[in-house]
This record gives C-alpha cells, sequence and structure tokens, in this order.
C-alpha cells in the first residue's frame, strides 16, 4: 500500500482520526496543565467534537471497503456517526460544569468521552466481524472507566466493576460467536459471509446459527435488551450522570449499527430464523422494560429502565427491517439520543455532590422555582413518552408504520399498549415538576444558575427534539438515503 | 369566497399558539398584561371563527377554506385544513368560547396565571385543530397534542384533594384509546398503499376507498375505542366525572363544552363515513351503549352530592342522547345530534360557570350546603334557571331542538329505541330541578349563603352571550341546521347507500352481514 493509497484511505475514517487525536491532545495538556485549571481541557474536547462532525461531513461517502475489507465509509455510516457525535457533543457541554461540581476535574474523562466515541463510531463503519468486536472493545473499555472514575464513590465503584464482569462475559459470547460464523462460512468480512450464503432461500446450519445467537447474545447484552439486561439499572444509576445519558444513547446507537448491518447485510438469508428471536426480544424487553419502570422512586433509575424499553421499540424497527425499517431506526434513534440526553441533562444540571437531583421528589415543584428547566424536562418527558408534536412521536409513527408494513400489526399493538403503560411514569415525571413540594425536604433541587455549557446543551436538544417532530421530512430523508445503502 | 388567499383556517388555528408565544415574554409580575393579550388572542380567533362562519356557502357540500401543503411529502402526510358543516359550528362553538373563558378565569385563577392562560391557549390551538384537520396524521397530532394542556390545567389548578389522581387518569384513559386510532390509522394507510399505491394520509383520499368488510370491522373497532373513551360512551366513562369535577372552573368548560364533542364529531367524520357497513354492523352495540348511558348517567346525577359531579354526570347522559342520534342513520338523527352538541356545549358550560362562579364565593359545592341562594343572588339564580331549562330541553330554549329531533330520528327507526331515551328526558328534568330547587330555593340557611355576593358585571357580560345563543338556536334553528345540511347528507349517503345495496330496510339485518363477510372471502 503506498502512502498515497494509505492516505486515500485514511479519508474515510477522518471523523476517528479527529476524534483520536484530540483525545490524544487531551491527555497531553492535561499532563502539563495545572490544577484547577484542567476545566478549559472540555472545551477542547467540545471543539474536537465539532470538528470531527465537520469531518465527517466534508469526506465523500465512497461506500468502498477500506483498509483490506475492515471499514466503509457510506451515508449509513454517516448518518450514525452524526447522531453519536450529536450524543457526545451534548454530554461533554453538560460535563464542563458538572465536573467542577463534582470537584473531580480530570483530564482523562474528556478524553475517554472522545476515545469512546471512536469506538462507537468504527461499530458504524466496520463490514468485518473483527473490527465490529475491536469498536465494541475501545467504546466498553473507555465506558467502563468512565462509570468507575468517581473513584470514592461506592456506588460508582460497584457500577463499574458489575458493568466490566457482564460485559467481559458479553464479549466473550460475541468473540465465540465469530468463531463460528467463521468455521461455518470461512470468511468474517460482510460480503464474504453475503457471498457464502447467497441470497436465495432461507439457509439451514448449525453452526451458523449457533454463531448467530452466540453474536446476539453479545449485541443483546450490550444494548440491553430483557432478559440480558440485569447490569442495566445498577450500572446506570451508579454512573455519573452525564455518563450514564451517553451510555444510554451512544452505546445503543453504536451497538444497534452494528446490529443492522451484521443481520441485514451480512446474514439476510438466516433471517427466518434470527427474526423470530429479535420480535421475541423486542416485545419482551419493551415489557420488561417498562413495567419496571412504573414504580421507581428514582428518576435515574426510572429512566435507566426506560431506555431498556426504547431499545425494544428500536429492535420492532430492526424486526421491520427493509428500507422503511431502517429508515425508522435511524430517525428513531436520532429522536432517542436528543430527548434522552435531555431528560438526563436537566438531571445533570439540577444534581449536587451526593444523590440528590435523582429521586422524583427532589423534582417536586421543579416547573416553578425554574420554569425553564421544567419546561425543558416536560418536553424531553413527554417526548420520550411520545406525545406529538415532538421527535418521540415521529419516531413512534415511523417505527410503528414499518411495523405495520412489514405486516407486523399485532406486534405494533404491543407496543402501543406499551407506550400507554409508558406513559404512566413519564407523566409521574411531569406531574412532580408541577406540583408545589409538600414535605420540607422535598424539592431539594435548588434553583440553579446554568452554566452556559448548560443552557446550549438543553437549548440544542430541545430545539433538535422539536424539530425532528415538527419538520421531520429533511431527516427522514437523510435517513432514507443511509438505509438505502444497505440495499 | 372561494379565491381566498388569506389562509384563515391556519390563522385561526395558530392564533392562540402565537398568543401562548407572546405570552412567554410578557412580565411575569403583571398578570392584567396578561390576561388582556390572551383575551385579544381569543378574541381574534372568534373574529376569524365569524368570518368563516359568515362566509361559509351551505348550498355546497364539500370542504371549503380548504388549505394544503406538503408537510412531509415522502411518507404523504400533508398539511391539510378544511371546514364542512359538521365541523363548522363545532370551530364557531370553539371560538365563541374561547374569550369567555378567559373572562371566567379573570379573577378565579390568582396562582402561576401566566402558565395557566399558556395552557388555555395550547388547549385552544389543539381543539380548533383536532376539527379542522384533514390529515389523518395531523389529526392525531392535535388529538394528542391537546391532551398535555388539559392534563397540566387539572393537574396544577385542579382542586387540590384528587387533582393528580383525576389527571392522570383523564391522560391515561384519552391516552390508551388513541394508540389503537393510532394503529387503525397505519393500518389503512397501508391498504391504500397496497390496493391504490397512493402513499397519503388524506382523508379525502381515504374517503374514496372501498374497504372489506372484516377489515372495516377491525378499523371501526380501533378508532371507535378512541372516540369512545373520548365522548364518553357507557362504559368508559369514569374518567369524566372526576376529570370534570376536579379540573379548575375554566377546565371543566372546555372539557364538557368542546373536548368530548372531539369524541362524537370523530364517529360522525371518520367511523360512519370510512366505514359505513361496520357502522351499521355495531349499531346496535352501540346504541344500546348509548341508551344504556343516558339512563344510567340520568340515574348517577339524582344521588350526587356535589354540584360539578351531577352536572359531569348530566354530560354521560346528553352525549349518551347524541350517540343515539348518530347511530340511527337518518337525516333527523344526524342533525339533531350535530345540534345537541352544541346545545350540550352551550348549556353544560353555562352551568359550570356558574357552578365556578358559586364556588368562587362559598368555596364549597355540595348541594347541602345552600339553600335559598335566589334570595341572595337573584341574578345568578336566573341564569343558573335558564342554563338548566335548555339543559333539560325546555321548548324555546336550544336543548329541546336537539333532543326532539334525535327523538324523532330514533322513532322512525324503532320506536322502542326512543322510547327508553325519552325517559332520559324525564330523569333529565327531574335531576336538575331537583338540584335547582335544594341550591335557590327554599329557606337561606346559613349567614355565608346570605351574605353571598351577586354577579360582577364582568360575569354577566360573559353570560349574557351564551343565553342569547341559547334562545337563539331555541327559537331559530334552521339557519343552523341549513348550514349542516349538506355534509351531514353526505355523510348519510354514504351508509345509506350501503344500506340500500343490501337491501335493508331495517338497520341491522344479520343475512346482509352474513352476505358482506362472504363476499369478503372470495
Amino acid at each position: 500500500m503506498s502512502v498515497v493509497e494509505a492516505l486515500y484511505q485514511c479519508s474515510g475514517l477522518l471523523a476517528v482520526l479527529v476524534l483520536f487525536a484530540t483525545g490524544v491532545l487531551i491527555l497531553l495538556l492535561d499532563a502539563f496543565s495545572p490544577l484547577g485549571r484542567k476545566g478549559r481541557l472540555g472545551s477542547v474536547a467540545v471543539a474536537g467534537t465539532v470538528a470531527a462532525w465537520f469531518a465527517a461531513w466534508q469526506s465523500r461517502t465512497t461506500g468502498e471497503a477500506l483498509f483490506s475489507q475492515m471499514v466503509v465509509w457510506d451515508r449509513y455510516a454517516l448518518f450514525v456517526t452524526s447522531v453519536i457525535l450529536a450524543g457526545a457533543l451534548l454530554v461533554l457541554l453538560l460535563s464542563l460544569d458538572f465536573q467542577r461540581r463534582e470537584g473531580a476535574e480530570t483530564g482523562e474523562y474528556h478524553a475517554l468521552v472522545l476515545f469512546a466515541a471512536t469506538g462507537m463510531i468504527l461499530m458504524a463503519q466496520a463490514v468485518h466481524f473483527i473490527m465490529v468486536f475491536l469498536g465494541l472493545e475501545i467504546l466498553s473499555i473507555s465506558i467502563y472507566v468512565l462509570v468507575g472514575l468517581p473513584r470514592h464513590e461506592r456506588r460508582a465503584n460497584e457500577a463499574a466493576l458489575k458493568y466490566v464482569l457482564l460485559g467481559g462475559f458479553a464479549s466473550g459470547f460475541f468473540l465465540y460467536g465469530l468463531t463460528f460464523l467463521y468455521g461455518a462460512t470461512g470468511s468474517l468480512t460482510m460480503t464474504g459471509l453475503t457471498a457464502y450464503l447467497g441470497t436465495g432461500g432461507p439457509v439451514f446450519n448449525t453452526y451458523l446459527l449457533l454463531g448467530t445467537a452466540l453474536v446476539l447474545v453479545g449485541f443483546a447484552f450490550k444494548l440491553a435488551l430483557v432478559p440480558f439486561h440485569l447490569w442495566t439499572p445498577d450500572v446506570y444509576e451508579g454512573a455519573p450522570t452525564p455518563v450514564t445519558a451517553y451510555m444510554a444513547v451512544g452505546v445503543k446507537a453504536a451497538v444497534l449499527a452494528a446490529l443492522v448491518r451484521t443481520f441485514w447485510e451480512a446474514i439476510p438469508a438466516v433471517a427466518p430464523h434470527w427474526n423470530t428471536a429479535l420480535w421475541i426480544l423486542a416485545a419482551v424487553t419493551m415489557t420488561v422494560g417498562n413495567v419496571m419502570a412504573l414504580n421507581q422512586p428514582s428518576v435515574k433509575r426510572m429512566l435507566a429502565f426506560s431506555s431498556i424499553a426504547h431499545a425494544g421499540y428500536l429492535l420492532v424497527a430492526v424486526v421491520a427491517g427493509s428500507q422503511s425499517g431502517v429508515t425508522a431506526l435511524l430517525v428513531y434513534l436520532l429522536a432517542y439520543t436528543v430527548m434522552n440526553v435531555g431528560a438526563f441533562g436537566v438531571m445533570v444540571v439540577g444534581q449536587r455532590k451526593g444523590v440528590a437531583g435523582e429521586a422524583l421528589v427532589d423534582f417536586e415543584g421543579l416547573g416553578f422555582r425554574s420554569p425553564f428547566l421544567g419546561a425543558a424536562m416536560a418536553l424531553f418527558v413527554f417526548s420520550l413518552a411520545g406525545i406529538p408534536p415532538t421527535a418521540g412521536f415521529l419516531g413512534k409513527l415511523l417505527v410503528f408504520s414499518a411495523a405495520v408494513e412489514a405486516g407486523y400489526t399485532w406486534l405494533v399493538i404491543v407496543a402501543v399498549i406499551n407506550s400507554v403503560v409508558a406513559a404512566y411514569y413519564y407523566l409521574r415525571v411531569v406531574i412532580a415538576i408541577y406540583r408545589r413540594p409538600q414535605t420540607a425536604e422535598a424539592g431539594s433541587m435548588e434553583v440553579i444558575e446554568l452554566s452556559g455549557g448548560e443552557r446550549a446543551a438543553l437549548i440544542l436538544a430541545g430545539l433538535l427534539t422539536l424539530a425532528v417532530g415538527v419538520l421531520p421530512q429533511h431527516f427522514w430523508q437523510m435517513a432514507r438515503h443511509a438505509a438505502l445503502v444497505l440495499g | 369566497m372561494d379565491n381566498v388567499f388569506f389562509p384563515i383556517l391556519t390563522a385561526m388555528v395558530f392564533t392562540p399558539l402565537l398568543g401562548a408565544a407572546i405570552l412567554v415574554f410578557v412580565d411575569r409580575e403583571n398578570p392584567t398584561l396578561q390576561r388582556w393579550v390572551t383575551l385579544l388572542a381569543m378574541a381574534a380567533v372568534f373574529v376569524f371563527a365569524l368570518i368563516v362562519y359568515g362566509g361559509f356557502d351551505p348550498t355546497r357540500t364539500g370542504m371549503q377554506y380548504e388549505e394544503w401543503a406538503p408537510w412531509v411529502p415522502a411518507l404523504g402526510i400533508s398539511y391539510h385544513l378544511g371546514v364542512d358543516g359538521i365541523s363548522l359550528l363545532l370551530v364557531a362553538l370553539t371560538a365563541f368560547l374561547g374569550p369567555i373563558c378567559v373572562l371566567a378565569c379573570w379573577r378565579d385563577i390568582q396562582e402561576h396565571v401566566k402558565e395557566f392562560l399558556v395552557c388555555l391557549l395550547l388547549l385552544q390551538t389543539g381543539m380548533l385543530g383536532v376539527f379542522l384537520a384533514l390529515d389523518l396524521v395531523l389529526f392525531y397530532l392535535f388529538w394528542e397534542v391537546m391532551l398535555i394542556p388539559m392534563a397540566l390545567l387539572i393537574l396544577v389548578w385542579g382542586h387540590p384533594a384528587r387533582r393528580v389522581y383525576a389527571a392522570v387518569k383523564f391522560f391515561l384513559y384519552t391516552m390508551a384509546g388513541s394508540v389503537f386510532m393510532l394503529v387503525g390509522i397505519l393500518v389503512l394507510y397501508f391498504y391504500q398503499a397496497k390496493t391504490t399505491g397512493t402513499y397519503s394520509f388524506d382523508l379525502m383520499d381515504f374517503m374514496a376507498l372501498r374497504l372489506p368488510f372484516r377489515l372495516q370491522l377491525w378499523l371501526f373497532a380501533a378508532f371507535g375505542i378512541a372516540f369512545a373513551i373520548k365522548v364518553p360512551m357507557f362504559p368508559f366513562h369514569t374518567w369524566l366525572p372526576d376529570a370534570h369535577t376536579e379540573a379548575p372552573t375554566v377546565g371543566s368548560v372546555v372539557l364538557a363544552a368542546v373536548l368530548l364533542k372531539m369524541g362524537t364529531y370523530g364517529f360522525l367524520r371518520f367511523n360512519l363515513s370510512l366505514f359505513p357497513e361496520a357502522s351499521i354492523f355495531f349499531a346496535p352495540l352501540m346504541v344500546v351503549l348509548a341508551l344504556a348511558g343516558i339512563v344510567y348517567g340520568a340515574f348517577m346525577c339524582l344521588v350526587q352530592k356535589d354540584l360539578k359531579r351531577l352536572i359531569a354526570y348530566s354530560s354521560v347522559s346528553h352525549l349518551g342522547f347524541v350517540m343515539l342520534g348518530l347511530f340511527t342513520f337518518t337525516l333527523q338523527g344526524l342533525q339533531g345530534s350535530l345540534i345537541q352538541m352544541i346545545n350540550h356545549g352551550l348549556s353544560t358550560g353555562a352551568l359550570f360557570l356558574l357552578v365556578g362562579m358559586i364556588y368562587e364565593r362559598r368555596h364549597t359545592r355540595m348541594i347541602a350546603d345552600f339553600g335559598g341562594l335566589s334570595t341572595p343572588v337573584p341574578r345568578l339564580a336566573v341564569f343558573f334557571m335558564i342554563a338548566t331549562l335548555a339543559s333539560i330541553g325546555l321548548p324555546g330554549l336550544n336543548g329541546f331542538v336537539g333532543e326532539f329531533l334525535i327523538l324523532l330520528g330514533t322513532f322512525k327507526v324503532k320506536p322502542l329505541w326512543a322510547a327508553v331515551g325519552a325517559t332520559g328526558v324525564i330523569l333529565a328534568a327531574w335531576y336538575m330541578l331537583w338540584m335547582v330547587q335544594r341550591v335557590f330555593f327554599g329557606q337561606v340557611q346559613s349567614d355565608e349563603n346570605r351574605l353571598m355576593a351577586d354577579l360582577v358585571p364582568r360575569e354577566v357580560a360573559l353570560l349574557v352571550p351564551v343565553v342569547a345563543c341559547m334562545v337563539w338556536i331555541g327559537v331559530a334553528p334552521t339557519p343552523f341546521l341549513k348550514k349542516s345540511e349538506p355534509a351531514v347528507g353526505r355523510v348519510l349517503a354514504r351508509v345509506q347507500r350501503v344500506q340500500h345495496t343490501a337491501h335493508l330496510n331495517s338497520t341491522w339485518n344479520p343475512e346482509c352481514l352474513v352476505s358482506w363477510y362472504l363476499a369478503d372471502r372470495k
């Protein structure tokens, strides 16, 4: 490979390279900047993310497999990358002040967020299963560290340990699945698998099915699909809130992107087998997630369960397949990213050292003490509940219509019943916000002066939530172009 | 008035939203200015509605003042508004009650005035949107959007004891119904795409479809559950007494006067028009539920101790009449239902306003706490009496016109149904007059009642137009009926064409249903 050739291939990895370079730069700067001045490193990370976004949109989407069939840069990857970067950007903006308040300003934090983003983007770009695995590990290891970063907090330590152990298991399953896939087909590239299996009728091959199932287990762990979700509530609750937001959106987006590529691009020939598994997972995931969320006294834990439920809705789109399914999935991912980070963001803003700002009672009367925060939280929560005219509604509309089109009407009925169940616990948050505090210690979330970064993040998330809901045409078009790549 | 360049319907729907946006920037410490801004926005809506009403051509059957713009062309979602004889009166009613509601809460609401007015304006946008939307996604959007401000009205400004319960119940009940409608809309959309190749959510396109009978049954059920909960039809009515009772006065007025009509409007606009065969199939069930609602609601009224709850249950009974009229499939029945929707809005709205005024003065709504109120508050008593008489259908007032037409239409189809329905009228006279007697006549019991202040000019000013409308419709209903006749006739024609092809004389004939079913299987 000549130098020119190598440079050309690098152009397909521009976003990843920018993020990686910024992360390394932050680590270097961190070593030389005095304590108390490290807050500025966050701004570097924000700048790096924006630069990566520009890099992503500037580089041509060739759809050509680069670095010996490892990664591609196509419109699908571009869309997912944009979603991941939007999530990372919002999280970084929210962390700027959070870090200072928690008294734990560290440069590594920002670098790790960026490294995790590189892993996520690589997963979205990967067309080789080893690359999928590498992306998964890059993002997982970064996130393990991020979860455990508040070293002196027991909850965070516990969460990190749980996540590492179970995440390690999941990776093991995934790798084991890859060995079966390789054994069955003799290839680990997606095109290789497709070529081997052909596009004809359904294929039956024990090792192939075993591999598929194990790979699915690996994905399901990372996506927190029921019954592989048991780590989720504890880890989400124990992690610092911005990290929780990041886990809930970024990781899901990346893993789903890889999952869709795997299942619809590499092994669609086995679709009749895995589709059954997927719709069962979808139905169980959303039902269990919603039911468990119903009675949580902690909003953070409630949002953890709700993100499990949302993974179920997302899976409905995967089950629907076809272009409209993938389009719906991508739009829903975008909607989910902005509204979920927004909801976690309001919590981040209100959070003080310890756990204040996580319980439902802490939100009591927020709408009157801080009309901006109250209205923002209400907007995000209504969007999560799928009430128009928000992004959440549009996402649900697209997902459900894709599923109806594919003939899964009854799965949609399960999903809509679920969304009514979900409306109850989302409504509880709104009730708390617009209710005057009843006890002295309730409503401990003080009136907070928002920092610039937090305000920017919430406004950005709110505007996107409304924009996707009210004027979806443009976003839909982008998602459609992305979906066309997968054929 | 076809070449209107000014998008008047859009202006009407979004003026309240604009008002809400302006309100956000009005100084928090200046509630009076906030009230005036709101009143102005509501008045502007009313003016637009008057222009539309005046310019509406009653001789044409189709939609008028239509506005169309692509919204999400990729999915066939469009921004399509229009008004016809069915929605015209409801839009007028909604716009008419807007300024009245603002005046009614002028003194009533003292806490978080700004938020309250924002909710009220958003609600107005949502309600007008529901009546004017001709694209099903747009319709669904307005339908759901309107839930949020209404739930907040109950939640924040409701009666403290049970407001959370009432708000949650209202929200979940309505949402539970409407998600099935969403599935129904999607199924309809893909059926259309499959058979005709057009991807569109436009109601006009759906109207042109001929749906197989079994699909119609499912879709009727999916749409029907959403509307039946909203109406509310017995046995889906349990959210209503709670929501009405716990809501602040204005909330109850809007709920009773407009929100409930969205359900009956939905039946008339969607179920009867889109699924005529299924409508005939379900007619006996709907009629039985309507009659059950009439009688059950009336009996529940008799045992209520709380004024607001009594009026709330009377809505169940009155809305039963509307549903009864709709499923007779006669011109009189449908026309009567439509005018009865307006009547109920006016008379029940007025009653809730008056109860609110009493509550404002005495901070109780229990019938037992009152007695002899006509001595200290004669003006209030007069208005209350008129509203009561309108509600029970005294000839010369509006309630009579609607109930008479409905019962006439019902009698033509099945005298027995009319006989059962008519008991509702008698019971209404009983519970309403008995309530008036206990509250306004007899001896004044307590000093608090004796010292009650009578209506202030603002209150008189907001009640007079309502009462004037009651008399106007009661004395001269023809102009109102004329406006709606062609549109109602068109809906009826769709149902009757099906009846006709099946050689049906009565509404329900098992043989014909079997034949439809078999025709499907071929």
